[in-house]
């Protein structure tokens, strides 16, 4: 029976043959995991905040002792925040957005509160869209009546929420929402809603975490934090951001010792940190990748190499019975590409099975089709791409090699 | 024999210089990789209180019901029992004196106004706990002691101090029985705790407090008088507590740990039907209306059951293993050239009289070398590569990790295991090689 000269040769070397194919398995499998979990935490980290976060920052007060009035000091605070040069707009609150710990609540629209809507609760007056930079495509903003103080003792009602449109949309599919009512955890009828922003993130960030399944379902409650701890939320006009930071945590001291400063934060440090760990997998998966590909493509060079070694003769051979060089070299070069294509087959199916077993164990998504036919092909090209030296090498063995056997 | 076989190894391994390193570098890039994530792993599961981890038990209650606790699956463990206890289960817990040492605790913090009044008062994280922390954990003392039993009877006003803070505060001299202004209020130094951090924080897995962990230890009935509040969270799955610290105090909401100490199955079985009794009786109670579920863990079913290894690191492990498996895989390819472009070599040793268990040692100790060097280049590919995690990393314990003996004899194992299994087929095959048979060709 007649067989084609390169599966013969395939046939004589079954063992190397097998072990490259394994090999680009394997490379082929990660490579394509790996590049969807880089493209995964990319666009995680990417995401928008919702806020103006290059002019942003955050200054954590804490009180010491309890001297004073809770609501007379934080409004002299606001007051001086707020006469500051600099300064575009300041107000107090429990949380910002890129900082992994908030508050949550459960919205519902019935008053058993059966079916609930979580959300994230951010603590504003009537200057937070401005400091934020948020855009209402809706209703009104919070008036100055509508503020009240919220300390750690109490839990006064809200006259009217802000809610994100992504949380709009959820609660009301109808699309009617401005006016109508939700029940808040613990309060005995319901609060208005009288505004919708387009977009405020939580402050909750992990990929399959708290909040990872409503990332854009945020509530701003008409509340001047008043409580031990709360942060400074301060925009400062474009260009001061550093300066801002440096003065203003002197300025607060200055007015009143009582306190402690824990943290002056800027949003942009508060982004590199919160997905910190995102970009850390990134850049590891990245450099494995890299370094895996360098090793196949050794590992293919260093194989195909010997085979050329191995076969000199039969070559010497070919090439005297009249086989070009081009022959030679695409001989070693479909060789190669067999058995990549046979690697690449399996590669595939181990890349999904490993990817259906991530989706089960860790917090992955399905891995879309492109990206195995993207992994397929970079993997195909490596191995041409490898065995095209030792093919060259084999091309320029002499037709007289054939001669030199005993 | 061995001197003979490991000259001629490493003469052949001269002879072919960039396919050994080659060889070398694969096997040191896979070793550094998985090492480098074992070794990670290995920190973040490590047992943070060897010498006591299968005595010390936490108590868990359901005070939630089933359909509740569905929903909040990051404040449950994964058979979804609250991670905490609510103040009341705490205190009732407590009051029962049910195992031989027991404490109920949770994370707070302070604002410390240092003696030297000239400087200004700065907040640190505190545990409110009970006076069996102490022995309980084997937390070493540089000075005095923990406070008496009687104290948590009297709430009273003292503090152990962290020796970092005792050398803040007072320079690290003896400041027992010094006095300290805490939020405003005066309390006795009673002891100063030396250098203690278990890794994993087991005891309190929700809690660092601006990234580091507690430096003051008081009275956890004080704290309560006090009415310092929580600062690793409170979980409020069923309703919101209401107004005011008593409202918390007697709310459904969770945010107190407690461990008990069981030193032998007896106590452990006993304290496990008084927990169910307890629970039981809460419902019979008319606090809860679905069957009472407890469950009682251990340091290391606590750690297992919360998930204690990010599943980033999880995830790493696993893609550094396939990709040691594919350097391995390589190692073989590189290997068999490596072995068979030695052929005419071997097949004048072969008629000389060497037999093909002579050749197939030969081969192997020439793989061994591969693998000791690449061991080597691995521990350094791992130093690296801890360096690098560290700087991607925030986690505490990314911070902590250390390459110990046991990790260097573990890579260079795995390392010379590896290419080992990896120069079995190579070998096999340069030792069929027919004597002399190469010898007929050129």
């Amino acid at each position: 029976m007649h067989q084609h000269p390169i599966f013969s040769g395939i046939h004589r070397n079954k063992m190397g043959a097998a072990v490259i194919a394994v090999q680009i398995a394997l490379t082929l499998a990660i490579l394509c995991n790996a590049l969807f979990i880089i493209q995964q935490r990319l666009s995680l980290s990417a995401r928008p905040s919702g806020t103006d976060e290059p002019n942003l920052f955050a200054i954590a007060n804490e009180w010491v002792g309890s001297a004073g009035d809770p609501a007379a000091r934080v409004q002299a605070d606001l007051a001086l925040l707020r006469s500051l040069p600099g300064v575009a707009g300041a107000y107090v609150t429990n949380a910002y957005p890129l900082t992994g710990s908030g508050s949550t609540q459960q919205l519902s629209l019935d008053p058993e509160q059966q079916r609930t809507a979580p959300a994230a609760v951010y603590l504003g007056d009537e200057q937070t869209l401005r400091t934020l930079g948020l855009r209402l495509i809706a209703g009104r903003n919070f008036r100055a009546e509508d503020v009240v103080d919220r300390g750690p003792l109490n839990d006064p009602h809200p006259a009217g929420l802000i809610i994100t449109q992504a949380l709009a949309r959820k609660l009301f599919p109808d699309g009617d929402v401005l006016g109508r009512g939700v029940y808040l955890e613990g309060q005995r009828g319901t609060t208005p809603i009288i505004g919708i922003i387009d977009r405020l993130q939580v402050p909750w960030t992990s990929i399959g975490g708290w909040g990872s399944a409503w990332s854009d379902s945020s509530i701003v409650a008409p509340f001047r934090d008043v409580s031990q701890s709360a942060y400074y939320v301060v925009r400062a006009q474009p260009g001061r951001l550093s300066e801002l930071m440096k003065s203003v945590p002197r300025r607060l001291v200055a007015l009143n010792h009582a306190r402690v400063i824990n943290r002056v934060q800027s949003f942009p440090q508060a982004r590199a940190e919160v997905y910190r760990d995102d970009r850390g997998l990134a850049v590891i998966l990245a450099v494995v990748c890299a370094v895996l590909l360098a090793v196949t493509a050794f590992g293919i060079v260093g194989l195909t190499s010997y085979w050329v070694a191995q076969r000199r003769r039969q070559i010497g051979i070919r090439r005297a019975l009249g086989a070009t060089r081009v022959a030679i070299v695409r001989h070693f070069q479909t060789e190669n590409l067999v058995i990549a294509a046979a690697g690449g087959i399996a590669g595939v199916a181990l890349g999904v099975s490993a990817n259906l077993w991530m989706v089960s164990s860790f917090a992955t998504a399905r891995l879309p089709l492109n990206y195995l036919l993207a992994g397929a092909a970079v993997v195909l090209g490596l191995g041409q791409l490898a065995a095209l030296r030792p093919a060259l090498r084999a091309a320029s063995v002499p037709p007289a090699e054939a001669t030199r056997t005993v | 024999m061995f001197g003979y076989y490991l000259n001629l190894a490493l003469r052949s391994l001269r002879r072919n210089l960039a396919l050994t390193i080659l060889m070398v570098g694969t096997i040191g890039a896979g070793i550094g990789a998985s090492m480098t994530t074992l070794t990670i792993f290995r920190s973040m599961s490590a047992d943070p209180i060897p010498q006591k981890s299968s005595w010390l038990f936490t108590p868990q209650i359901d005070n939630e019901g089933p359909a509740e606790a569905q929903s909040v699956r990051n404040i449950s463990t994964s058979d979804l029992l609250p991670v905490k206890l609510t103040y009341t289960d705490a205190v009732a817990l407590m009051r029962a004196r049910a195992a031989p040492r027991q404490a109920a605790m949770y994370l707070t913090a302070v604002a410390v106004s240092p003696p030297d009044s000239q400087l200004l008062p700065f907040q640190v994280a505190a545990r409110a706990t009970y006076r069996d922390f102490f022995p309980m954990f084997d937390v070493p003392f540089e000075y005095g002691a923990p406070w008496s039993a009687a104290d948590d009877g009297t709430h009273a006003a003292v503090v152990v101090l962290s020796r970092k803070l005792n050398d803040r505060l007072f320079g690290g001299a003896n400041s027992v029985g010094r006095s300290l202004r805490l939020d405003k209020r005066v309390y006795r130094v009673v002891g100063v705790a030396d250098d203690w951090n278990p890794t994993p924080h087991f005891y309190d897995l929700t809690g660092t407090y601006l990234g580091g962990t507690e430096q003051i230890y008081l009275p956890f009935t004080r704290a309560i008088d006090q009415q310092l509040s929580t600062e690793a969270g409170i979980g409020c799955l069923q309703r919101a507590p209401g107004n005011g610290w008593q409202a918390i105090l007697h709310s459904e909401c969770i945010w107190i740990e407690l461990w008990t100490e069981l030193p032998n199955p007896i106590a452990e079985s006993a304290y496990r039907t008084f927990l169910h009794n307890y629970a039981d009786e809460q419902r019979a109670s008319g606090r809860f209306s679905w069957p009472a579920r407890v469950a009682l863990r251990n340091v290391q079913q606590w750690l297992a059951s919360n998930h204690v290894v990010s599943s980033n690191i999880r995830m790493l492990v696993l893609i550094a293993a396939a990709f040691l498996l594919a350097c391995v895989l390589n190692a073989v390819a590189l290997m068999l050239a490596k072995f068979m472009s030695n052929r005419s070599a071997v097949s004048i040793r072969r008629a000389m009289g060497a037999n093909r268990g002579a050749i197939f040692k030969q081969c192997l100790v020439e793989a061994g070398i591969i693998g000791v060097a690449g061991g080597a280049l691995g521990l350094g590919l791992t130093l690296l590569g801890l360096l690098i995690a560290k700087g991607l990393f925030s986690g505490a314990d990314v911070g902590l990790t250390r390459l110990d003996g046991s990790g260097v004899a573990m890579a260079e194992l795995l390392s010379v295991g590896a290419t080992l299994l990896a120069g079995l087929y190579p070998g096999w095959r340069t030792a069929r090689v027919q004597p002399a048979w190469h010898l007929k060709v050129q």
